[in-house]
């Protein structure tokens, strides 16, 4: 990963309430500007300051939530400036403890009624449109919107293509869409502007899990093709309680 | 039978709640939570619990009836009306349900979210916590048929805690939040000049403000890459309204963000009845720290603010809304006296 230049004045810092502060690595997404937001975060989770609550990243950023009446906003602002000052923190590189995950997925058909629109769009065959988000792992850039959520990129530049303005009904759990050099990945059936190629198995939120919330930000996805009917038995494996998916640690 | 809340019958909007679910936002889960802290805190005050938990009525109550024992509740935030096998029972204040009997809570007489605390109250934790948040889909909207275990009562009840007003709308103060700058001057001066009311488009996910005229537009509308949102955040949404994030929003929006509603003003915005006026006010930093310092010193300071209700007529605030008469010749059920 590389140092690329984010843009004059990031890292900035704002106030989001009187609890909350954001630590702001550019105002448009690159892997760079997302790989420091996780690697800051991960600092600052080691930091461990007294009154800190809770920590997060977005595409960009890193949130802080703190308890202001504890630890004042000039004494987090000066440990902020101060970490941020140890490195360059878009070329740190990403933390240790991430994982890969290899995920069986079902394009196209009934699993991904928009592949072929997503096709034309990026101007491949379907094919070439799986072979595109499968070839390589892609990251987990952040979870959010809904529980356990997660933003996979940044694809290539074919897939810079906007959000429909309909939204498609009924897109169930594990449904993959895609726009805007992302994926997603819902966690349950829902209504999006996304547009839906395929049906991955795993479920980034179940309650019943060991884990409830598998993913976390900087994991890398790797989306494994799979035929309708491998896909079917796998879901009723997933459905028995079993994790398709498989995990192993990046170094 | 261990003692339990029978629901009998349940308004739209009723829920297990207590102070959310914290920790989670990394993973893409709001904190959740009673909207009104505060009234969540009172209840667990008049019923002596260490961990609040209550059922949380939007706009209206349901009928819930004492299995197995007496049950000791109280009745806390947004005014509801409430009787007690047809006899009424004052509002911010605790009481006794005899095992057996029926209490029948009503629609709302000010503000939103009204608060049933009972005794003993459990249920399971769910990521660390018992709140509902039906958004993400935990726990359940509660329904005529469900029963909530509780404790038996552990004295009769009787008590009460003055009440303030948050429930009719008034003055918010807000924060600047990361976008306030992409609005000109004249936009934010009209955000504090105009008279809002509070949208019925309200949940406990987030409140719209409605108002006459031209819409609230940042510089950048379009252009906001999504990024981490919390309760209390002001959204411009598309069609130019303030609408402002509650305790179970979504956490990443994609909105410019006008300000941020200080965290001591934030249940005024949920409680407000629709229709309620609002206005938003700009505060330093500093007024935002002592508000909120200001508000954690008041729900510290509520068990030394119980007060036994007294029976004298004079300190009855609303003496022609109970049963007197009945009470006065009902010698054979003395539950009378006690919840008039």
């Amino acid at each position: 990963m590389s140092g690329t230049d984010p843009g004059a004045g990031f890292p900035r810092l704002h106030h989001i309430g009187e609890d909350g502060m954001l630590v702001e690595f550019g105002d448009r997404l690159t892997m760079a500007v997302n790989g420091a937001a996780i690697a800051f975060r991960a600092a600052v989770e080691a930091a461990g300051w007294p009154g800190v609550a809770e920590t997060a990243t977005s595409l960009k950023s890193v949130f802080l939530r703190f308890d202001p009446l504890d630890l004042p906003h000039e004494t987090l602002r000066a440990h902020l400036v101060d970490l941020l000052a140890t490195c360059d923190w878009y070329g740190v590189g990403l933390p240790r403890g991430r994982r890969l995950w290899t995920v069986p997925t079902a394009f196209g058909g009934d699993e991904g009624p928009k592949l072929e629109e997503v096709a034309a769009l990026a101007g491949m065959s379907r094919a070439e449109v799986i072979d595109a988000l499968c070839a390589r792992p892609v990251r987990v850039l952040t979870l959010g919107f809904l529980p356990g959520m997660p933003y996979l990129g940044q694809l290539g530049a074919a897939f810079d293509f906007p959000r429909q303005t309909e939204l498609t009904p009924n897109v169930p759990a594990g449904g993959l869409a895609v726009a805007i050099r992302q994926l997603v990945l819902f966690p349950g059936q829902t209504q999006t502007g996304w547009r839906w190629i395929g049906r991955a198995a795993l479920d980034v939120f179940g309650l019943t899990a060991d884990h409830p919330f598998p993913l976390s930000a900087g994991d890398e996805v790797r989306f494994r093709p799979v035929g309708a009917s491998e896909f079917a038995e796998l879901q009723d494996a997933c459905r028995a309680g079993r994790m398709v998916a498989t995990e192993q640690a990046l170094s | 039978m261990s003692a339990a809340v029978h629901i009998l019958g349940a308004g739209p909007g009723l829920s297990l709640q207590d102070t959310g679910r914290q920790g989670f936002l990394a993973k893409g889960l709001s904190r959740g939570g009673a909207v009104d802290g505060l009234a969540l805190a009172e209840g667990a005050v008049l019923v002596g619990a260490r961990d609040p938990l209550a059922i949380e009525m939007a706009g209206a109550g349901g009928r819930f009836r004492a299995e197995g024992a007496d049950l000791l509740i109280a009745l806390t935030g947004a005014p509801m009306s409430a009787e007690i096998d047809g006899t009424r029972v004052a509002w911010s204040a605790s009481h006794l349900l005899p095992q057996g009997a029926e209490l029948k809570i009503g629609g709302v007489t000010r503000g939103s979210y009204g608060y049933l605390s009972v005794a003993g109250l459990t249920a399971p934790k769910v990521l660390g916590a018992r709140s509902a948040h039906l958004a993400a889909g935990i726990g359940h909207r509660l329904q005529a048929g469900d029963r909530l275990t509780a404790q038996p009562a552990p004295h009769k009840g009787g008590m009460m805690l003055p009440q303030d007003d948050r429930f009719s709308g008034g003055t918010v103060r807000l924060l600047p939040s990361v976008q306030t700058d992409q609005f000109d001057k004249e936009t934010l001066r009209r955000l504090e000049e105009t008279a809002f009311l509070k949208d019925a488009r309200a949940s406990r996910m987030g409140a719209r403000m409605a108002h006459d005229g031209p819409g609230f537009s940042s510089s950048e509308h379009l252009a906001i890459l999504s990024e981490i949102i919390v309760p209390g955040d002001v959204q411009v949404v598309g069609d130019g309204a303030p609408y402002v994030l509650l305790n179970e929003c979504q956490t990443t929006g994609g909105y410019p963000r006008i300000g941020t509603v200080i965290s001591a003003d934030l249940a005024k915005v949920a409680q407000a009845a629709p229709g309620m006026p609002i206005r938003f006010r700009f505060v330093t930093l500093d007024q935002a720290l002592a508000a909120r310092d200001a508000a954690l010193r008041q729900i510290e300071s509520l068990p030394d603010k119980v007060t036994a209700r007294l029976r004298h007529p004079g300190d009855i605030p609303d003496l022609l809304s109970y049963q007197l008469v009945s009470g006065a010749v009902s010698a054979h059920h003395d539950h009378d006296q006690e919840e008039s």
